[in-house]
């Protein structure tokens, strides 16, 4: 502790001595953030006070003997006080791996969302925390065709996020072969099933759009169920089709489902963190959900996917408990 | 090279009370040695906190204490020694508790960050020796 230091206290207390005045007071509050923000423990401020009052004034034996208990007993604060200081570090630390290995999970989704003719696409995928469990992607394949994957894994946060990375590999060298829906996730439960703890589990939807006959084949494992909006109709349909979730059991099988578009017809996929948002208390239901997409159908599909997290985010007074992600397409 | 600078004390713990004795002779030393109001304060705790986990963890055991020397620099050396269960993972026994323990002895973390060297050696079944020194600064 310096020597400017010591000056000071003794001046800020023998001034509060004479006068016991709040603006004295109002010193010693301001020098106590200073004292902290030099990292002053607590025992030193004790010690620091009890050579203070020497200077100012005689001090009795007992009350200089009450100093040295009272310096005893602040050590363990001290120590308290130190290890928070050791906390805060390692938060820090942790806090920008955090950071850089959100950014690397970030470099695993679209960058870009594609364009392929005949049809518009939109996108919105949101972390609750940084890290995200949620996964969607696109790939091109031969004959007029892309795929489409999304995906979300149980819980959240880096677990999540390093179940979603091994996915993405699952999910790009299987597509380099072009497995037809039922296919590909059965092969995605074995990759799954082998090598995520037995409690996570991932549920996914995996179609392949043809852009020359408007026709959706996909097969789903345990996944929300999407929506298939109906132009001439104006009415929403629930996409069918469950199966049981990736990573669940060895064998399981996946029964692969066809619709196909006509002009003006849209599908929604999506995660349950879209689903399970709150409406202030309570929890939307999957009826106000098609309310919200009804009200938004006509816009372009980026937008209308902009808008229904705007409007669901609001709703939920800007809390997002969960991942969430929206896949727009529609037939142009 | 650190060298002995006086004839070391070492103190039995067995009872609680034994602490305390350590305790006292390792204040009356750093008074000796120099050290101010505050740095006797932390020895005896650290004196403390090692002499606890003996009486806690291994029933019984030694505390050393020593003015010792280096490069012309004195400080005071404790030597902790037991032959109790040992400490299964010294990492972990390092590392900062989520709550301020205090309670039931440990309290390692705390000694490291008040004592300049902190040594510590130790294997299941085959005790645990804890080496801490504090450097007088002029």
């Amino acid at each position: 502790m310096t020597r400017r230091l010591e000056e000071e206290y003794v001046q800020i207390l023998r001034d509060y001595l004479n006068s016991q005045e709040e603006d004295e007071l109002y010193g010693a509050q301001k020098l106590g953030k200073w004292l902290l923000l030099k990292d002053i423990s607590p025992e030193e401020l004790v010690d620091l006070h009890s050579r203070a009052l020497e200077s100012v004034e005689e001090v009795p034996e007992f009350v200089r003997a009450s100093f040295r208990m009272l310096t005893e007993v602040m050590i363990e604060y001290g120590n308290a006080h130190r290890s928070l200081q050791s906390w805060r570090n390692k938060h820090a630390q942790l806090q920008s791996e955090v950071e850089i290995a959100s950014a690397m999970q970030q470099s695993l989704l679209p960058q870009t969302i594609p364009t392929y003719p005949g049809v518009e696409i939109g996108v919105v995928s949101i972390a609750a925390n940084g890290m995200s469990g949620d996964y969607y992607d696109f790939m091109h394949f031969s004959g007029h065709r892309f795929s489409l994957t999304i995906g979300d894994i149980t819980g959240k946060g880096i677990p999540a996020a390093m179940c979603m990375s091994m996915l993405k590999y699952a999910v790009d060298s299987l597509g380099e072969i072009q497995l037809g829906p039922n296919q590909m996730l059965r092969h995605l439960n074995r990759v799954v099933e082998r090598n995520i703890d037995p409690s996570m589990f991932v549920t996914m939807l995996f179609g392949c759009y043809d852009t020359n006959h408007h026709c959706f084949r996909y097969a789903v494992a345990g996944h929300e169920p999407g929506f298939l909006y109906r132009a001439r109709e104006g009415k929403f349909y629930d996409l069918e089709g469950r199966g049981i979730a990736l990573g669940i059991s060895a064998d399981s099988t996946y029964v692969e489902h066809e619709v196909a578009l006509q002009t003006g017809d849209v599908l929604i996929l999506l995660t349950d963190g879209v689903t399970e948002s709150k409406k202030g208390r309570s929890y939307l239901v999957r009826e106000d959900l098609v309310g919200f997409l009804q009200n938004e159908v006509d816009k372009p599909a980026q937008l209308m996917a902009d808008e229904i997290y705007r409007r669901l985010m609001m709703l939920a007074q800007f809390e997002q408990r969960d991942d969430y992600t929206m896949i727009v397409l529609r037939r142009t | 090279m650190v060298v002995a600078a006086s004839n070391p004390e070492t103190i039995r713990i067995e009872r609680e009370n034994d602490i305390v004795t350590a305790r006292h002779i390792g204040r009356n030393m750093s008074k000796e040695l120099g050290f101010g109001a505050i740095m006797q304060s932390r020895i005896a705790t650290s004196i403390s906190e090692l002499a606890r986990n003996i009486f806690l963890y291994a029933g019984s055991g030694t505390i050393t204490i020593a003015i010792v020397e280096r490069e012309g620099k004195k400080g005071l050396q404790i030597t902790a020694i037991d032959e109790g269960p040992g400490i299964p993972d010294i990492r972990k026994a390092l590392e900062d508790g989520y709550t301020t323990s205090g309670a039931l002895g440990a309290g390692l973390p705390g000694v490291q960050r008040m004592m300049d060297c902190f040594d510590i050696e130790s294997a299941p079944g085959k005790g645990t020796r804890v080496d801490v020194i504090k450097w007088f600064e002029q």
